[in-house]
């Protein structure tokens, strides 16, 4: 019986042998990789914790998306394969999720999520030459680390400027009160943009009051000052959990429409504001994508989205969804067909080609510079709340 | 008028870190110890009554029940398993067991309830808001504007259900519990255990009891203080006990620890001055005042406002 053993164990090395011998010059050495045969995209984002339903919406958005490339072929004859980490929203943890990401093989990373950690991960990513396409991550350091990084939303600043141009172009306020989270650079960087290009556009800023993230219950002072300062708008540029108490404890003292950036989106939510949910009617939101547009691809995205995932997709959903078909176009622009490529060597193909492709995405028509920035028209949407449901419509 | 909504509001949160504070400082001038587990006992009062509130059987009273039961009981057990086997260890060695308790009381809560914020039902639900009608004649208050003498004129002042029961609250259960501390047999046996924990012992009274007795109250209080926040203030999360827990503390460190009518001076005075300094220097600055006002307190008096004068025997 044991020399039996011995002699099969002694085939199946050798017949081993010979296979990785012909395999050989598919091995890229990357210890500890995915299935064989598929390109791990590797994806971050905060799956639990105050900001989960942005990383929950990234990784079904993109998975919808690999599922869907999958379907079709695959590209190049490969097979895309996502593999998802939670950060928490926490910078330190965002980290050790790319390292074990790596560990699992990851060739592309769709990530991060939220500004913050995105900034540090950002960081380890240009060492290490790894494809980085942040979906969200919209402070501008999330993808000055490196030419390996770019992504699919708009900077904060530059959402910031857009909002102010919106109000000007579309609204008949002049006077805009700001309420913002001085502890935090997505909410900063916001009404910085806001700010600047307010003041060529005429607009003047009522007052500008400010909370911190050890404060962020109480917003009882700041709405005053906003009714004292006689605002004809009040601009919210942060997320939306301290905006549904922003909003709840404004209802009867300030009566004049809200504007807030893509953070706000959750907020039409119905588990978040539960029976107050009517204070959010009328926010307008700056999202370029919106579930209830009629335009063709949102909607066979949305529908999509919806039978699988038994929600309705938010503008993160999107963001991701757009991200991994950019992967896509820039491998297939590369000609990329080898999954175990490794991600240095894939990364310069990818950010070479990022350059040059125009995504017709569910987001926009979009395009990239070098510097990682895309270049697409905004969009204002207006939400509608409808008894104990809400929706986006056009403002 | 705003300057009163400014006043108002920070009674209302003043109100709320006394509640917290009373406890800190009631097991500091008993057990002489710092339980930074107190947020977090907050935080179980609110997840307590958040989770008996969305049972539809049970009407809002008896989930406030519930989180007060569940509280005290918490703080007792806490106090047995944890604290109790330490009394006669070193102060520094209690005080690292309470961070330990605090760290797995939010992390039992991360692990049950996510850390996806839930939406508190508040217990004023529905409750009208109280309207003041001023304009240079009496000042009245009414739920309803119809109501009003004067006509249909718009309030100068709207005071939410839950800002009234947050200060009326806090001041009926701060009265209960000086008379509580001054006439019954129990109280005495506090001030006693507080003033001379040995010769009190010496004197009959069961201290261990009388310190149990001092985690009940103080827990039973944070129950109340989260019912109160969480209305005025609707989400509630793992880590919705530690800010208030921290700002609390430095309440009963301002006031001047181990004195109740310190801890609700303190806790008053550090919500009005945060909110005062938020709406008349800067919303920036504001927390930055708050401390700046807690160093120069501490440097003139470092026992607090009501602390008590520590004479050094020799």
């Amino acid at each position: 019986m044991k020399k039996n053993i011995f002699k099969s164990a002694a085939a199946i090395a050798l017949a081993a042998a010979a296979a990785i011998s012909v395999a050989g010059c598919k091995e890229s050495g990357n210890a500890g990789s995915g299935s064989d045969d598929a390109l791990v995209i590797g994806m971050i984002g905060p799956l639990t914790g105050g900001a989960a339903s942005y990383g929950i919406a990234v990784k079904n958005g993109a998975q919808l998306a690999v599922d869907e490339i999958n379907a079709n072929g695959g590209v190049n004859g490969m097979k895309l394969e996502l593999k998802s980490q939670d950060d928490e929203h926490d910078a330190e943890k965002s980290v050790n999720a790319y390292n074990s990401l790596k560990d699992d093989g990851m060739k592309a990373l769709v990530g991060t999520v939220t500004s913050a950690p995105c900034e540090a991960v950002s960081k380890v990513a240009a060492e290490d030459n790894m494809f980085l396409i942040t979906p969200s991550g919209s402070s501008i350091n999330c993808i000055t680390a490196g030419d390996n990084c770019f992504r699919v939303c708009f900077t904060d600043p530059m959402q910031g400027a857009m909002a102010a141009d919106y109000i000007a172009d579309n609204l008949s306020a002049k006077k805009i009160g700001i309420i913002y989270d001085s502890s935090d650079t997505y909410s900063t960087g916001i009404v910085q943009g806001f700010e600047d290009e307010a003041a060529n556009k005429g607009l003047t800023i009522a007052a500008k009051e400010a909370f911190t993230a050890d404060s962020k219950t109480d917003f009882s002072v700041q709405i005053q000052k906003i009714a004292d300062s006689g605002a004809e708008m009040l601009f919210l540029p942060f997320y939306y959990q301290e905006a549904s108490l922003v909003l709840q404890q404004a209802e009867g003292k300030l009566n004049i429409p809200v504007m807030g950036g893509d953070g706000l989106d959750g907020l039409a939510d119905p588990a978040i504001l539960g029976e107050k949910l009517s204070v959010a009617d009328g926010v307008l939101v700056m999202t370029p994508f919106a579930a209830s547009s009629p335009d063709p691809k949102s909607k066979a995205f949305t529908e999509a989205y919806e039978a699988k995932f038994n929600e309705t997709p938010i503008q993160f959903a999107a963001d991701a969804y757009d991200a991994v078909y950019a992967i896509k176009m820039c491998l297939e622009k590369s000609g990329v067909n080898d999954p175990s490529i490794s991600a240095s060597d894939l990364c310069d193909k990818l950010k070479s080609a990022m350059t040059q492709i125009e995504l017709d995405g569910i987001t926009g028509k979009t395009t990239w510079g070098a510097d990682g920035e895309p270049t697409k028209a905004p969009q204002v949407m207006k939400i509608a709340v409808n008894g104990d449901t809400a929706e986006y419509v056009n403002p | 008028m705003s300057f009163i909504s400014y006043l108002v509001s920070g009674l209302s949160l003043g109100s709320i870190y006394a509640l917290i504070a009373l406890g800190y400082t009631m097991v500091y001038g008993i057990a002489k110890m710092l339980n930074f587990a107190h947020g977090d006992i907050i935080m179980v009062g609110g997840y307590a009554a958040f989770l008996a509130m969305s049972a539809s059987w049970c009407p809002i009273w008896l989930a406030m029940i519930i989180s007060v039961t569940v509280c005290t009981v918490l703080g007792v057990v806490i106090e047995k398993v944890a604290y109790r086997p330490l009394r006669s260890a070193p102060p520094l060695a209690v005080l690292i067991t309470a961070i330990g308790v605090s760290y797995l009381l939010q992390n039992i809560a991360l692990l049950t309830q996510s850390a996806t914020p839930k939406t508190f039902k508040s217990i004023a639900a529905g409750a009208p808001p109280f309207l003041l009608v001023f304009e240079g004649k009496a000042p009245l208050f009414f739920t309803k504007l119809s109501d009003s003498p004067y006509g249909g004129e718009s309030p100068v002042l709207t005071i939410s259900m839950e800002t009234f029961l947050a200060i009326v609250v806090s001041l009926v259960i701060m009265a209960a519990l000086t008379l509580f501390i001054n006439k019954t047999k129990a109280g005495k046996a506090m001030l006693a255990c507080s003033e001379d924990r040995g010769a009190a012992q010496l004197m009959g009274i069961n201290v261990n009891a009388t310190i149990s007795m001092t985690f009940a109250i103080g827990s039973a209080l944070a129950a109340v203080a989260a019912m109160l926040m969480c209305s005025a203030y609707p989400l509630l999360s793992p880590t919705t006990g530690s800010m208030p827990g921290i700002k609390a503390f430095v309440a009963a460190v301002f006031g001047g620890i181990g004195s109740i009518p310190g801890a609700m001076i303190g806790g008053v005075l550090l919500g009005v001055i945060e909110q005062l300094s938020k709406a008349y220097i800067s919303s920036q600055l504001s927390d930055a005042i708050v401390f700046l006002v807690l160093i120069v307190v501490l440097i003139i008096r470092p026992t607090g406002i009501m602390g008590k004068k520590i004479s050094e025997k020799v």
